[in-house]
């Protein structure tokens, strides 16, 4: 049976979908700080259900708090997503129809890489290539800054791959419509961007979940065909040794 | 023995009851599962309008919404309020009466230390609620040539671009008041929707000034805060700015007072005829 909502959910609730997306440890100062403020019981271990209660007031809406976990330091991060693709939240980007289009493509660069990694030169030569509208690099170079400030692309060496706020919101999206590409970790079972692969079976897995499984291990072996792993596995004994840049 | 027919729903319908051409009821005709569909959308659109700042119109939810459901139209927007409020204790409040138009307030009172605007917005909240204090404690109405000269005094030039303002003299006398009517690019689309792009286009007037995304990330438009009109008999002519209708509903005198006296560490009693009319202020 659902809680009733109280000011203290709907605080939360309001905090999250200003955020665009909250890390964990900040979900849970959060919670303690609307739980005070509105003076309402406060449980510290009990985030999980507070966030029940509010998504079962925003299952109606077809929205909802959604974790996701950081493909990059595997932390958790909650974000507010919708999940009824109606005309209305087609009216919910900033974004032109050209940026729209580039950041697709971009989409289908990261996806379809190995590493889950789109360099800035290919997405920069795809700009006037655009069906919608013809994009100069520069332009193209802004529109990325602004994609990466609105946390749907994140840039490390001058790559980009898919933020986690991304990630949250689109999974659904991308599983059905990169049926065939896309991969799923093969520990925690959710969408996985970056990934590091079993060169044998091909199975995936995000390199948090890598870190865990292999933890002080010396010859760590693929879950599923039982071959040595032979990807750098940072944190093991042996990835200690082995640690250098990715291909 | 006669027999009435019941019929479900409402109590207009009984009357028609045995008609051989029985209008159903306007709330009647919808299912249930139709109108929290429509309610749901509403809400939706609601919050998204809301987020970026811009002032709901009437027009705009019958086109883009409620479609073949205008029969249904308060009924609709009635529970939309309501989810509105349980849900995320916010309010849908009309700040023009004449030309329907709707904002979103927030119900929840204001925590210290909470930042509910996004970085960009804050400190473009933080000028107007300056520029709203002076003009409240100049008597509610200031000329453009007194607002411009308090601003020097905050290093706010209206001919210089600000680091964090940009055009200031825009931001002031556009933004804060009222759309200016420009083309904007086509309606958006989430990323990654697939169905390709469906653009809907708003009315010139409903059209923010829609900014080149390159560089400054999209601004909200935060309009009506300020009202302004020209003052009769000057040349060359002279404005004064007010406090707009969506100041009226979002903040208070008090609130305005009780800022003003904590800048200036005296208590808000200072300023009697002030005090008096901010504690007679109906909200």
């Amino acid at each position: 049976m659902a809680a009733q909502m109280t000011d203290a959910h709907r605080r939360f609730l309001q905090a999250l979908m200003s955020n665009g997306i909250t890390e964990g440890s900040e979900a849970k100062k959060l919670h303690q700080h609307c739980c005070e403020t509105d003076k309402v019981y406060y449980a510290h271990d009990k985030l999980d259900d507070f966030i029940s209660t509010i998504n079962s007031h925003l299952q109606p809406l077809f929205m909802q708090i959604r974790k996701g976990i950081s493909e990059d330091d595997g932390r958790a991060h909650y974000a507010v997503v919708n999940l009824a693709e109606t005309e209305v939240t087609k009216m919910a980007s900033d974004y032109t129809e050209s940026e729209l289009e580039l950041f697709r493509k971009t989409m289908d660069l990261i996806i379809l890489s190995e590493n889950g990694f789109a360099s800035s030169t290919d997405i920069l030569n795809l700009a006037d290539q655009l069906k919608t509208k013809k994009m100069k690099k520069k332009e193209a170079e802004q529109v990325l800054k602004v994609f990466v400030e609105d946390k749907w692309l994140s840039e490390k060496n001058g790559e980009y791959t898919l933020h986690t706020r991304c990630i949250i919101e689109m999974e659904q999206y991308i599983l059905s419509n990169y049926q065939d590409v896309a991969r799923k970790c093969n520990i925690c079972h959710s969408l996985a961007i970056q990934s590091q692969g079993c060169e044998s079976c091909g199975i995936g897995m995000h390199l948090p979940c890598v870190r865990k499984y292999f933890r002080g291990q010396t010859e760590p072996r693929c879950p599923e065909c039982n071959e040595f792993w032979s990807c750098d596995t940072p944190g093991t004994k042996q990835g200690v040794s082995r640690m250098g840049s990715q291909t | 023995m006669s027999q009435r027919k019941r019929s479900k729903g409402l109590g207009c319908s009984q009357l028609l009851d045995g008609e051989d051409d029985s209008i159903p009821t306007q709330v009647e005709r919808r299912s249930q599962e139709q109108l929290n569909q429509k309610v749901s959308e509403l809400v939706q659109f609601l919050l998204v309008k809301d987020q970026k700042k811009i002032p709901i119109k009437r027009a705009d939810i019958l086109k883009n919404i409620i479609r073949e459901y205008r029969d249904a139209y308060s009924e609709i927007i009635r529970r939309a309020d309501r989810t509105l409020q349980e849900v995320f204790g916010l309010q849908l409040v009309e700040i023009d009466a004449k030309r329907h138009i709707y904002v979103l307030i927030n119900n929840l009172p204001c925590a210290e230390g909470e930042q509910l605007c996004r970085d960009k917005e804050k400190e473009k909240m933080g000028l107007l609620l300056v520029i709203l204090s002076f003009i409240f404690m100049k008597g509610n109405s200031v000329k453009d040539s007194a607002l411009w000269e308090f601003l020097h005094l905050l290093r706010v030039y209206p001919g210089k671009q600000h680091s964090v303002f940009g055009d200031v003299r825009k931001l002031v006398a556009e933004e804060f008041v009222r759309q200016k009517a420009t083309p904007a690019a086509p309606r958006p689309v989430a990323p990654g929707v697939p169905h390709g792009v469906r653009a809907t286009l708003d009315s010139p007037q409903n059209t923010p000034v829609h900014p080149k995304t390159c560089g400054e990330g999209s601004p909200p438009a935060l309009c009506r805060y300020l009202e302004t009109t020209a003052i009769p008999l000057t040349d060359p002519p002279e404005f004064k700015y007010q406090w707009g209708p969506r100041a009226e509903k979002e903040t208070s005198k008090k609130d305005v007072l009780n800022f003003v006296a904590k800048m200036q560490g005296k208590d808000p009693k200072f300023w009697a005829s002030q005090y008096s009319e901010a504690n007679k202020a109906t909200t």
